[in-house]
């Protein structure tokens, strides 16, 4: 376990113009050492920063020099204390030097590993590289920083680079430091395993640092088959995969709370029983598997399976080349692979080199037939795409995407739009007015960073969730945090583009018109529905629910109000009323964010009074207090306000200790939570 | 709340959409086949270039269909009725109209193994048993498609509406069904066959028309039949496009409109400044799987019922379905609840936002996880939708940009990017339809620096001019001009399919499967190939590209081999220290670690794998113990 276990030193620039983006950094950097901790427990990492007022780290007090860096953290094994460093990195106030704080970084990483754990030593630099550095005492910068490059590649270290620069105007002299600092830093790629990235934005900085080493591995080393006679070695890598959650476990509360060694997991266990008699298990060697063929069950065993399987070799084979616009993009039906040439064989390599350039420059692509593994039950069917590298240290390479089968596609017919009549069409006004919208609503302007970025775009529910563990582990009754400021611009469109273009926005709504069907009659509308209602739906096979007379189990669109007064006075199930008060809270939650401009407020306050009515009614003013507080939270992160002055007009109050026993709330205190907004605003 | 749910990944595919489901469960169909002469007489060139009347098009596409069908969808229940015949057989008793059937199955039913073996030979017999006859002729009051359209709409009787979807597909060749009458008692036929028409709608019956147009002669709907399925100028204007496609690839075209077009879901898409538009989505490319397994009693052949229980490790009590998760961090239990894990994933409101514009070249071939789910505007709901996406999609498509958006969907809220692809029509009917495309992009941390793993600090080789041009010459070559996606079946899906029917048939040989997939050998040896082929490997490996080949090989295998022979030697070496037959025969064995057992197992050159049990076993057995 421990083989693959990489030393890392986090060095963090915290001079005075890096502060505005110190939360953000906090952030990648916790959620890098959060995801070791359930990953890879066994990394080590250490902390230092540089551009602070003092000065603590071995080197200053070996050989003197090395001003302004703070060893945090010399490098440890993964805890949660690295958690706490990293979320509280100090404000610096001098100028940093991160050609020293290189050296510093590389100095912890020697001293701890020596020749050890080769090639999984990573130093991780975060800075805006704005000062200059010091002149070394002999020599230029440039062979000082070559001299260094050396050394790393000597010792088989890695260096990564994120080089924040904000959107702040620059003076020219500021402007050549930049330049001579992003040359010097761009000499170490050329000597050593480097890499370094340039952000713009806070978001993109959230996503620029790799959180999670996933050491990669080949899905297939041999043979890309030309023809039967000519083949080039190749290996396929994993391009893209999809990062999901944790797997978490299922937990079991059974264990006594004395029980300190308590695992508290879940197993479990499969049987199969006749459907005749219930009570008969039916051992796994006595079960045949059935495929069904119209109302008849096949039963097929296992041998007959096998004896006909369909086994093909493996191999990966040229079908041939055709043009690129013969493969449409939306024909991509997976993760992506990449086809590189195996590193070891320069002929290989030149080969792969040819075939994509020749391709690029012709606009084909190359079709294949892949089979990775013996024994492996199906072909895979894809489409190589050249990728082109403009870096001299890096050999071309190829894209596979899967492509479908005949079976995959369902051809659907759909209407033409040119043929559909001029009253659905849009007219030149509006057309243009749709023109600018898609030019001027744009993401990747000329001279600036392209936002969104899928390689610079963090996953939000994923932080969120790393964000809410760490809060659990110190709180277990956390509550879920927001969603934060640079993570919205992910799930929201960014207000700088939208205020930028309020004018192309106002125009292209004025030259269209939007009006309920009046056809539809309104019981029938399920799009608001769908979304409320979707997470009860299961209800309806509560076999209590089923037998007795239709009860309301959802909350409509039409009357939430009388759907929730029936649903929590439902007698049948003690869950209604927990289930009640949930869904309400979504509804109003719903009601409110889908709001525009404030049409939905009078009916989300109905809801709100129905709610808190019925916490009253229930003695349930926790569930009510709780959430005002929450959605008031919530309107002020963002940016509905409004609401909350509305709600504050029409005097919705906390649920009292007079009202309901449980309420921790004095009568003095009902309206606090208004008043306090006063008070801020 | 189910829990799963809050983990379930594949939301998009339909059939595991509960509401989709539910809302129509179940397809009845009934094939109506004109069998009349005229079907028999206009023939078309097939797919085989062989040429085929009407009525084998017909009929061997609905077979084809079939077979798809009782594997994908085997609740449905599906009629075939012919008319225009000469022998009637329906429970009416009516002139002219004969239902297909065999024995121990309902005129309206699920398809079983035997329906569709007899099916396939329903032409061999036809004139003998059925017979074709002109159903409608001056001086006869009988009239076979009315007489058609009643028998289908009783046989529909069956099932409610609601939770059943109920068709009718009309294939036929005759665009003036009642040319042949004149006067009053054309108009009077005319008059009740659209009456009952009507009816079977009013009970909703969707009727559908699959027309066979011969190579001189369009099919014409505005004759009679687009009253008849109650086409208005607009739809009519649409339908013919669809419906006109050339005679060539008919059998194609009538089997792709054979399966009903079903919706994923609807979304709102929101686009700026409180404007937001209804989508419809629908999935258009999804991987087949082999129909889900059915667990049976090899004894009796009677299906079983699977039971999860859920067992606490600690205390071995059946717990049930826990409202609680659990991740070890920091050495300490963190638990969610399920309520926790569906806000932490509601970063937005399950709609659709969009977020900017970019140009297509931002949009990288590994900018992709899974398959796309396609969207298309409606008007349903909310006027005016359909306008405003029109506008958008042209725009998009003229100045050759994507949108991008968030998907907030309950599941996985994920980045999408949306692409407008234009309609593309070629001969054989529509190949794209109008609409965007709805790609999934992966996040940072989705993404892999894979290039950068095996970057070398002294430099690449690149690959000279020459080579690249001989590269050139051998993709002139080696062209697939017509290539196109769906040109594979997947050939283990089909060996699958011939299996399951082989079997429930009880055919005794199993159908020869092709593998379409394989590439052409005989294509690739063609002179003009090899050449090309011989000139850049030359260009790129030299005159002794074999023997490389052979040294890479040979210099790899020893190195592993070389390993593998170190560690067998020292194995050899280690296993001599031990008793073996003594350790056995004492019982002494399982006192030796797995590492010391292996010693034994390497030394012999046995199977290393397994258990400890199972290592021991092994040993005792090669012993002969």
């Amino acid at each position: 376990m421990a083989r693959n276990k990489e030393g890392l030193v986090l060095l963090i620039d915290v001079s005075p113009s890096m502060h505005s983006v110190l939360p953000e950094i906090q952030k990648v950097c916790s959620l890098l050492i959060q995801k070791k901790l359930v990953y890879s427990k066994y990394d080590e990492v250490g902390v230092a920063v540089f551009g602070t007022e003092d000065t603590k780290n071995d080197l200053t007090n070996e050989v003197g020099g090395y001003e302004h860096i703070t060893v945090l953290q010399p490098i440890k094994v993964v805890d949660g204390d690295l958690v706490d460093v990293v979320q509280q990195l100090p404000r610096g106030t001098a100028p940093g030097d991160f050609m020293d704080a290189i050296v510093v970084g590389m100095d912890l990483l020697i001293k701890k590993f020596q020749e050890t754990i080769k090639g999984k030593k990573r130093i991780c630099l975060i800075t805006n590289a704005m000062y200059p550095i010091k002149d070394p005492y002999e020599g230029t910068k440039e062979d000082q920083v070559s001299t260094l490059a050396e050394q790393m590649a000597v010792h088989g270290m890695k260096i990564d680079c994120i080089i924040y620069r904000g959107y702040q105007k620059r003076d020219p002299h500021e402007d050549n430091i930049i330049k001579e600092n992003d040359m010097l830093l761009s000499i170490f790629s050329t000597k050593t395993k480097a890499k370094a990235v340039h952000v713009e934005s806070s978001t993109s900085l959230l996503g620029a640092l790799r959180t999670r080493n996933v050491s990669p591995v080949t899905i297939y080393r041999g043979d890309l088959e030309i023809s039967s006679t000519f083949k080039i070695k190749v290996w396929v890598y994993k391009k893209t995969s999809e990062e999901k959650f944790p797997t978490l476990k299922k937990y079991s509360d059974k264990a006594p709370s004395t029980d300190k060694f308590a695992t508290h997991e879940i197993k479990l266990d499969y049987e199969y029983k006749s459907v005749q008699d219930p009570s008969k298990v039916v051992p796994p060697e006595q079960r045949i598997k059935g495929y069904r063929y119209g109302p008849q069950v096949i039963p097929i065993s296992s041998a007959e399976l096998e004896a006909v399987k369909f086994r093909p070799e493996k191999s990966v084979k040229l079908l041939g080349f055709t043009n690129a616009s013969n493969v449409m993009r939306h024909h991509y039906m997976k993760d992506v692979n990449i086809f590189i040439a195996d590193p070891g064989n320069k002929k290989a390599i030149i080969a792969v080199s040819a075939l994509a350039r020749a391709m690029k420059e012709m606009n084909k692509v190359a079709i294949l037939r892949c089979v990775w593994r013996q024994g492996q039950a199906n072909v895979v069917i894809g489409v190589l795409t050249p990728n082109v590298s403009d870096n001299d240290n890096i050999a071309d390479s190829f894209y596979f995407n899967v492509l479908p089968f005949a079976e995959d596609v369902r051809e659907f017919q759909f209407p033409s739009f040119d043929n559909l009549p001029a009253s659905l069409q849009p007219n030149a006004e509006q057309q243009e007015a749709a023109d600018r919208l898609v030019m001027m609503l744009d993401l990747a302007p000329a001279g600036k960073e392209e936002s969104l970025q899928p390689e610079f775009t963090p996953n939000p529910a994923l932080e969120r969730f790393y964000h809410h563990l760490e809060l659990k582990s110190k709180h277990p009754d956390a509550a879920v945090p927001p969603l934060d400021e640079s993570l919205k611009r992910i799930t929201e469109p960014d207000s700088e583009v939208i205020s930028k273009n309020k004018f192309v926005i106002d125009e292209f709504r004025r030259h269209f018109e939007l009006k309920p069907n009046p056809k539809l009659k309104k019981s029938t509308r399920r799009l608001l529905r769908d979304k409320t209602s979707g997470s009860y739906e299961n209800q309806s096979t509560d076999l209590i629910a089923s037998t007795s007379e239709v009860k309301t189990e959802t909350l409509g669109d039409l009357t939430p109000v009388s759907d929730f007064e029936a649903m929590i006075s439902r007698r049948d199930s003690p869950e209604w009323v927990s289930k009640a008060i949930f869904a309400m809270k979504i509804k109003i939650f719903d009601l409110v964010e889908n709001s525009y401009e404030g049409d939905n407020y009078p009916k989300a306050l109905e809801c709100l009074i129905a709610l808190r009515k019925g916490c009253v009614i229930e003695q349930e003013p926790k569930q009510f207090n709780n959430f005002l507080s929450h959605i008031y939270r919530f309107c002020k992160e963002k940016d509905l306000s409004s609401f909350c002055e509305f709600l504050a007009s029409k005097d919705v109050t906390l649920i009292t200790k007079t009202e309901a026993e449980d309420s921790e709330i004095e009568e003095r205190d009902a309206r606090s939570l208004f008043v306090k907004a006063d008070l801020n605003s | 709340m189910d829990p799963d749910d809050v983990f379930r990944d594949d939301e998009d595919d339909n059939e595991n959409d509960p509401l989709q489901e539910r809302q129509s469960s179940k397809e009845l169909v009934v094939f109506l086949v004109d069998a009349s002469p005229k079907m028999f007489n206009v023939t078309c060139t097939g797919e085989d270039q062989e040429n085929a009347s009407h009525f084998h098009v017909a009929v061997s596409c609905i077979a084809e269909s079939l077979k798809v069908q009782i594997i994908n969808r085997p609740y449905d229940e599906i009629a075939i009725c012919f008319f225009n015949t000469r022998e009637k057989k329906n429970l009416q008793d009516l002139n002219g109209v004969y239902v297909f059937n065999v024995a121990e199955r309902e005129y309206l039913d699920s398809l079983t193994a035997r329906f569709i073996k007899e099916f396939d030979h329903v032409e061999e017999s036809f004139s003998k048993v059925i017979g074709s006859e002109y159903g409608i002729v001056s001086g006869s009051r009988d009239n076979s498609l009315y007489n058609a359209l009643w028998v289908a709409q009783a046989l529909l009787r069956k099932g409610s509406a609601k939770t059943n979807d109920k068709r009718i597909l009309l294939l036929t060749n005759e665009d003036d069904p009642f040319g042949s009458i004149k006067g009053v008692t054309k108009l009077d036929m005319t008059r009740t066959t659209l009456q009952r028409a009507k009816d079977a709608q009013d009970l909703g019956i969707t009727i559908e028309l699959l027309p066979l147009s011969g190579p001189n002669e369009e099919f014409n709907v505005s004759l009679f039949y687009a009253d008849l399925i109650g086409l208005d100028g607009d739809e009519l204007a649409q339908f013919m496009p669809l419906a006109g496609e050339r005679f060539e690839d008919m059998s194609k075209q009538l089997r792709k409109r054979m399966f009903k077009k079903r919706r994923v879901r609807r979304i709102i898409f929101m686009i700026a400044g409180g404007l937001s538009v209804e989508l419809n989505t629908y999935a258009l490319i999804r991987p087949t799987v082999p129909g889900k397994v059915t667990w049976l009693d090899s004894v009796t052949n009677l299906p079983l019922k699977g039971e999860r229980s859920l067992i606490c490790a600690d205390t071995g009590a059946i717990v049930n379905e826990p409202i609680k998760r659990f991740q070890t961090y920091k050495n300490q239990d963190v638990t969610f609840t399920i309520e926790e894990l569906s806000e932490i994933k509601r970063v937005s409101t399950g709609t659709l936002r969009l977020l900017g514009f970019k140009p297509l070249s931002c949009l990288k071939d590994y900018h992709n996880l899974k398959p796309p789910v396609f969207v298309c505007p409606s008007d349903e709901e909310l006027m005016g939708s359909t306008c405003i996406f029109i506008a958008l999609h042209r725009s998009m498509i003229r100045l050759k940009r994507f949108a991008v958006a968030f998907y907030g969907s309950s599941s996985r809220p994920q980045l999408v990017g949306l692409i407008a692809q234009e309609e593309t029509i070629d001969s054989g009917g529509q190949i794209e339809p109008p609409g965007m495309h709805m790609i999934y992009l992966p996040y940072s941390d989705d993404i892999r620096p894979i290039e950068e793993v095996h970057a070398d600090t002294s430099g690449v080789p690149l690959a000279t001019d020459d080579q690249i041009q001989k590269a050139v010459a051998l993709i002139k070559r080696v062209d697939l001009k017509d290539f196109s996606v769906c040109q594979f079946s997947n050939p283990a899906m089909q060996s699958h399919y011939a299996l399951v029917q082989a079997m429930a048939l009880d055919e005794d040989e199993m159908p020869e499967i092709v593998d379409e997939t394989l590439p052409d050998k005989e294509g690739m040896a063609r002179p003009g190939i090899a050449k090309a082929l011989e000139e850049f490997k030359i260009s790129v490996y030299g005159e002794n590209y074999d023997e490389e080949d052979e040294k890479a090989t040979l210099g790899k295998t020893s190195n592993a081999a070389k390993k593998r022979k170190q560690f067998t030697e020292e194995a050899i070496n280690k296993s001599e220290y031990y008793d073996w037959g003594k350790l056995a025969d004492d019982g002494k064995l399982k006192d030796l670690t797995v590492q010391e057992l292996k010693y034994y197992l390497t030394a012999n050159k046995l199977t290393v794998g397994g258990k400890k049990d199972a290592l021991i076993s092994r040993i005792l057995t090669h012993m002969g113990k």
